[in-house]
């Protein structure tokens, strides 16, 4: 089944198209990325999914409930973690998730035991009695997610969980959401960090302008862009042309004197490695650094979209 | 949902409380400055302005000073929802499965129970300077007019923060001094020209001071027709402003999403 089924998704806001015709459909259990620049569509697509604000056309399915129809009955099987570290800045770790279970209609006792419980596994036990204001990034984020994970959630809406956030944050945070889905959450989570999508999702789905450019994993949107890339460096410039023709029976190389580098695309994997350094040998020619790289999603995307990536 | 609008709010008054318990710095440096203030007009502004009916500048101050605490508490109000709206907590309310009223329901709970607070501290103020208002059923009714004024500009400021949102508080701090001066509270209006007396008489807080001083056993002030008339006005400029900005602030929240 589905969790989450986005179509024909259109909103506006005054002259700017921010959703311009979106289908979607997420199984249940999947990690979902949506990838795309600023501006590309995405936290209108998850206000909307998530209740917060109405679509113009198109309709919108979460856990099997329409939301214009019953946004109430929606509200109860996600959850949302916004842009911001939405959380109570004065109140400490604790009273937050106590406040968050009590708002989500927990008894008082089963709101101070859930508050535990999420404490726990979200490793902030040690700051439970903090202050939140004293939190790092990566703890507030931290908790951010432990308040929408209250009711533990169908759906989990994450809305680029780790901006500003340094990298040993990024990585708590990732830990983090890696686990909601081990234990079956279906998160849809927006970035436009393209190393956050190919570590997370099992799928990505592009998009640029309000529309969606590509989905996949993120292996077949790099496959998208071409197979993979032979790179190499020669020790002394003046090798780069007898270089580029002793492997030129592979692909096509480009050569790059400045840097003393030659790159061609290859399609015989680790192979066509292990014959390039024969043939580089044979020559006489010295390497300085040899590698098989496969396109990035960086490439996939500006390939995709016509437009770099911040 | 109805029965969750009173158990959210209550859980979201408690909120508002703890803040207060955990942050108490604004709220005792609002009171010293009230007290400041009483101290400044009371003793510095005092010995000059002679009020109506010979009474002494103190007694006629306070009734003033309890309607303009109730005025600057609006600043509080703007200033929390303006918080909650920019770190993105009221989305978060709103995409929980709460009665999303109670979002503005706690608010408005909580800073009554403020204003509670901040009469009994300015009227302790008062005891303290001389003011000696008569005790009984009028003094209570007179409490309870400044709190249904404060619960009017509660949702006034609600509307202005929904509206301006970061900008609100700035808009507010510099709105509540001239509002507040221009009135009844510290001086008779009858010593302002006319048509600025007439503007002052009109202003809301004009009444409930006014109402104030007569429940406490002030001399009566005659005069224009709301000087004239000050319980009536007590009463039903608050339901005024409550029947223009609740419906303005409720619907402004509900078109958060737009």
């Amino acid at each position: 089944m589905d969790a989450v089924v986005v179509e024909g998704a259109r909103k506006r806001f005054g002259e700017v198209v921010a959703l311009d015709g979106v289908d979607l459909a997420v199984p249940s259990g999947e990690l979902r990325a949506l990838l795309g620049p600023n501006g590309a569509g995405k936290t209108t697509l998850v206000r909307a999914l998530a209740t917060l604000s109405g679509l113009d056309g198109g309709r919108a399915e979460v856990a099997g409930i329409d939301v214009a129809a019953d946004p109430a009955g929606v509200r109860a099987r996600i959850g949302v973690v916004g842009q911001h570290a939405a959380v109570d800045e004065v109140l400490t770790g604790r009273a937050n998730l106590r406040m968050f279970a009590r708002l989500h209609h927990l008894s008082a006792a089963g709101a101070r035991s859930r508050a535990d419980e999420l404490l726990e596994v979200f490793g902030l036990v040690e700051a439970a009695d903090r202050p939140v204001s004293g939190y790092s990034g990566g703890m507030r984020r931290r908790l951010d997610l432990a308040a929408g994970m209250v009711l533990s959630p169908a759906v989990l809406f994450l809305d680029e969980p780790t901006t500003g956030l340094d990298p040993r944050g990024r990585a708590q945070v990732w830990d983090a959401v890696r686990d909601l889905v081990r234990g079956g959450t279906t998160v849809l989570m927006t970035t436009q960090y393209l190393d956050e999508a190919d570590q997370l999702a099992d799928r990505v789905t592009v998009v640029d302008r309000g529309r969606v450019l590509a989905e996949g994993t993120p292996a077949e949107l790099k496959a998208r862009v071409g197979g993979a890339h032979l790179v190499f460096v020669v020790r002394e410039g003046h090798d780069l042309d007898r270089a580029a023709a002793a492997v030129a029976g592979l692909g096509a190389p480009r050569t790059d004197l400045e840097r003393r580098r030659v790159d061609l695309a290859v399609s015989g994997g680790a192979g066509d490695l292990v014959r390039a350094v024969r043939a580089l040998d044979a020559d006489g020619i010295e390497v300085a650094d040899i590698a098989l790289r496969a396109p990035t999603l960086d490439e996939a995307f500006l390939a995709l979209t016509g437009q770099v990536v911040a | 949902m109805s029965t969750w609008v009173v158990v959210d709010s209550m859980t979201l008054t408690r909120r508002a409380l703890a803040h207060w318990r955990a942050n108490p710095g604004p709220l005792v440096f609002g009171m010293l400055f009230n007290a400041m203030l009483v101290l400044v007009f009371a003793y510095l502004f005092g010995g000059a302005i002679t009020v109506p009916g010979g009474q002494d500048y103190g007694s006629y101050l306070m009734p003033g000073m309890l309607g303009m605490t109730m005025l600057f508490g609006t600043g509080g109000t703007t200033e929390a929802i303006a918080t909650d709206l920019r770190r993105g907590v009221v989305d978060r309310f709103r995409s929980m499965p709460m009665a999303p009223s109670a979002v503005l329901v706690g608010r408005a709970v909580a800073d009554l129970l403020l204003a509670v607070l901040t009469l009994a501290v300015m009227v302790g103020v008062g005891l303290l300077i001389g003011w000696r208002p008569e005790v009984g059923p009028g003094f209570a009714l007179a409490l309870v007019l400044l709190l249904w004024f404060r619960f009017a500009l509660t949702w006034v400021g609600v509307y202005l923060a929904l509206r301006l949102r970061e900008g609100v508080v700035t808009v507010v701090q510099t709105v509540e001094f001239p509002v507040g001066f221009l009135s009844g509270a510290f001086i008779p209006t009858s010593t302002m020209p006319g048509w600025l007396g007439a503007i002052a008489d009109w202003n809301p807080l004009s009444s409930t001071v006014a109402a104030t001083r007569e429940l406490t056993g002030s001399p009566a002030v005659a005069g224009s027709w709301p000087a004239e008339h000050p319980l009536l006005l007590a009463v039903v400029w608050p339901a005024v402003l409550l029947a223009v900005f609740f419906p303005l602030a409720a619907r402004a929240f509900a078109r958060l999403g737009d």
